[in-house]
């Protein structure tokens, strides 16, 4: 009892000291049953909460099972006959698949490659602003498209960019060649990406925003002092300061690299096509609710996302390798 | 004079090259946000006439005329679905905030009873969703198909605000909380009088998030509800992405009144405008950095 009296003490710090002689706060002695009555109302505040997560998270999780079933809506999920792998033996022995992953894979390298740098720019380059009122102001402006749903994002592009959209009715009147970039397979991958930089560049500066703040203004006060210039004064002093958020936000787009906007996707697919803008989601969308093929639209989505999970653990593996600090620990 | 007042004795005096080139970079950046909108807003307010004659756009009306949002806003899908949005936003938002402050505040107390495999229980959920599939089935197995909850129940709790609000509860100093339970108070009483008014500026950050989540939603009103019940989004994404090919022939009834172009012009600001009613607000907070101290925990 004694032990248990410290235990408690100890592990709710100063609190337990202040003395509880009565134990029903939170420094009392700690038995199973008696920390349970302790918590009560808190655990019935997180219930709702609670209950949500096991229904709507892990109850679906559980709904996976699809995966390995020939699904007849009539029997229901339960009922249907097990199959084993045939779902996934279908989804990889499927050309289709193959062709979405591929684009998926394009689309998060051209986004990696074209918009992964933008932010860190665009932050340094409002970092390096001496006068408030007008860093305040671009932040203002470059922060709201992140805030625009994916089909305004899409149908402002459409305006802008479409066949009688604002670019070509512009360059018309100027007597040049119009261009033909929405509903162009060929035009698509780099419109997708120019949508990303321009509803996220913003929004992806506040982090990197947030790691420059801290850098002690001292530091580059010594190496000015020291005779560097403002280059060397970059590389020594403000890259190390933003590298560790670097490294974090890369491991976190790896791990998520299946995953390219699929609404971003989904509402243009129509447009360009398949060929263009499949990707995984898209796919488990078409054949799933579109199609009615549960059983194989189950199994590409959970291998995507088994394989995203892993993609999580390698990336936070070779981070702590690299002596980074990663997503976690 | 004012500009070298913020720059510290160390620092290069910049060359006009280099203030040059970032004023054009900054210029670029703020016009290719705000000129979309400047021409969508004002070819919503520009006469069926102006817009023919300016080949669909119009820069700045002449003759500025509401009549593209009389037209979408007297009754008919735009009205109801601006309703069930606004319905939908409203609702979740409440809903969504009382149940991530009932788990944020529980699983910000140490030594909660099995609060450390609630928590980690939680963020696994993150790293490992679900799956559209089996979402889909549930969804419908509870025969929530064309009802508005399921534009709710699914998303009640998103685990990034979660985390986010519990560390700005964990922040709340342990000795606020002692010298509350040595006057006798509850933990609902705690959390009510103390915590909640303490971390004002995170429950507005968060909820925010949720109001413009909800707002924005599009993709599982697609899938979830029929057409009589569709959210604002679904509307835009029919009449405005997928109605280039239709104007043609079935925007009838509203040709009648307004060409096709405003009124899609007029839609598109009506889902675009709550979100810059809100804005303003989220902008205080952030420049507060509630938000990126919290992303660091």
């Amino acid at each position: 009892m004694a032990i248990a009296q410290r235990d408690a003490t100890r592990r709710t710090g100063a609190a337990g000291a202040s003395g509880d002689p009565t134990g029903k706060g939170r420094g009392g002695p700690g038995s199973r049953s008696k920390r349970f009555r302790r918590d009560a109302a808190l655990l019935a505040m997180m219930l709702p909460g609670v209950a949500y997560f096991l229904l709507f998270h892990y109850g679906a999780l559980a709904g996976n099972v699809i995966a390995f079933k020939d699904y007849v809506p009539f029997d229901g999920l339960w009922a249907s006959q097990w199959v084993g792998p045939a779902n996934f033996q279908a989804v990889l022995r499927d050309s289709a698949f193959w062709h979405a992953v591929v684009n998926t894979l394009w689309i998060a390298l051209l986004q990696l490659v074209f918009y992964f740098p933008v932010p860190i720019a665009l932050a340094m380059l409002l970092h390096s602003l001496t006068r408030d009122s007008v860093r305040r102001f671009v932040q203002s402006v470059a922060y709201l498209p992140h805030f625009l749903s994916w089909v305004i994002v899409v149908a402002v592009f459409q305006q802008v960019l479409g066949e009688t959209g604002l670019l070509n009715h512009a360059l018309g009147d100027a007597h040049l060649h119009t261009l033909d970039v929405i509903g162009n397979p060929a035009a698509f991958k780099p419109l997708v990406v120019a949508q990303v930089i321009w509803k996220d560049c913003g929004w992806g500066t506040i982090i990197f925003l947030a790691a420059l703040a801290q850098v002690d203004e001292q530091s580059y006060e010594a190496a000015a002092i020291d005779g560097a210039g403002p280059w060397r004064r970059f590389w020594h002093v403000t890259l190390p300061a933003i590298r560790p958020i670097v490294v974090l936000l890369l491991i976190m787009r790896l791990g998520d690299i299946l995953s390219v906007g699929f609404e971003q996707m989904l509402l243009q697919r129509d447009s360009v096509g398949p060929e263009a803008a499949e990707i995984i989601d898209t796919l488990v969308w078409q054949r799933g609710l579109v199609q009615g093929d549960y059983g194989y639209a189950a199994a590409a989505g959970l291998f995507k996302g088994v394989v995203g999970a892993l993609l999580v653990f390698a990336a936070n593996k070779v981070a702590h390798r690299l002596g980074e600090q990663g997503v976690y620990r | 004079m004012s500009a070298a007042a913020g720059r510290p004795a160390w620092r290069e005096k910049p060359r006009p090259a280099t203030q040059a080139a970032k004023a054009v970079a900054l210029t670029v950046v703020v016009l290719l946000v705000l000129v979309p909108f400047l021409i969508i807003v004002s070819t919503s307010f520009a006469s069926n006439r102006e817009v023919v004659a300016g080949g669909g756009w119009v820069l700045w009306p002449q003759h500025p005329t509401l009549r593209a949002y009389q037209e979408i806003l007297d009754g008919g899908i735009v009205g109801h679905a601006l309703w069930v949005s606004a319905g939908v936003t409203v609702v979740g938002t409440a809903a969504s905030l009382a149940c991530t402050i009932g788990l944020a505040y529980a699983l910000s107390r140490r030594d909660l009873f099995g609060g450390r495999p609630m928590l980690l229980l939680i963020l696994f959920t993150f790293l490992f969703p679900p799956g559209m599939i089996p979402s889909f089935l549930l969804v419908k197995s509870m025969h929530l198909l064309n009802s508005y909850s399921s534009l709710v129940a699914p998303f009640l709790v998103n685990v990034f605000n979660l985390v986010v609000l519990r560390g700005f509860f964990q922040s709340v100093p342990e000795e606020l909380h002692e010298a509350a339970r040595l006057d006798g108070a509850s933990e609902w009483l705690i959390l009510r009088r103390i915590v909640l008014p303490l971390s004002k500026a995170a429950l507005a950050v968060v909820g925010l998030f949720y109001a413009v989540s909800y707002w924005n939603a599009w993709f599982y009103a697609s899938i979830y509800l029929d057409s009589g019940h569709w959210p604002l989004q679904q509307v835009l994404r029919t009449y405005v992405i997928n109605g280039a090919q239709l104007a043609d022939t079935s925007t009838g009834d509203a040709s009648a009144v307004a060409a096709p172009q405003t009124i899609q012009m007029a839609v598109l600001v009506v889902a675009t405008v709550p979100i810059l009613l809100v804005y303003p607000f989220l902008q205080k907070y952030f420049t507060k950095g509630v938000l990126t101290g919290a992303i660091k925990s």
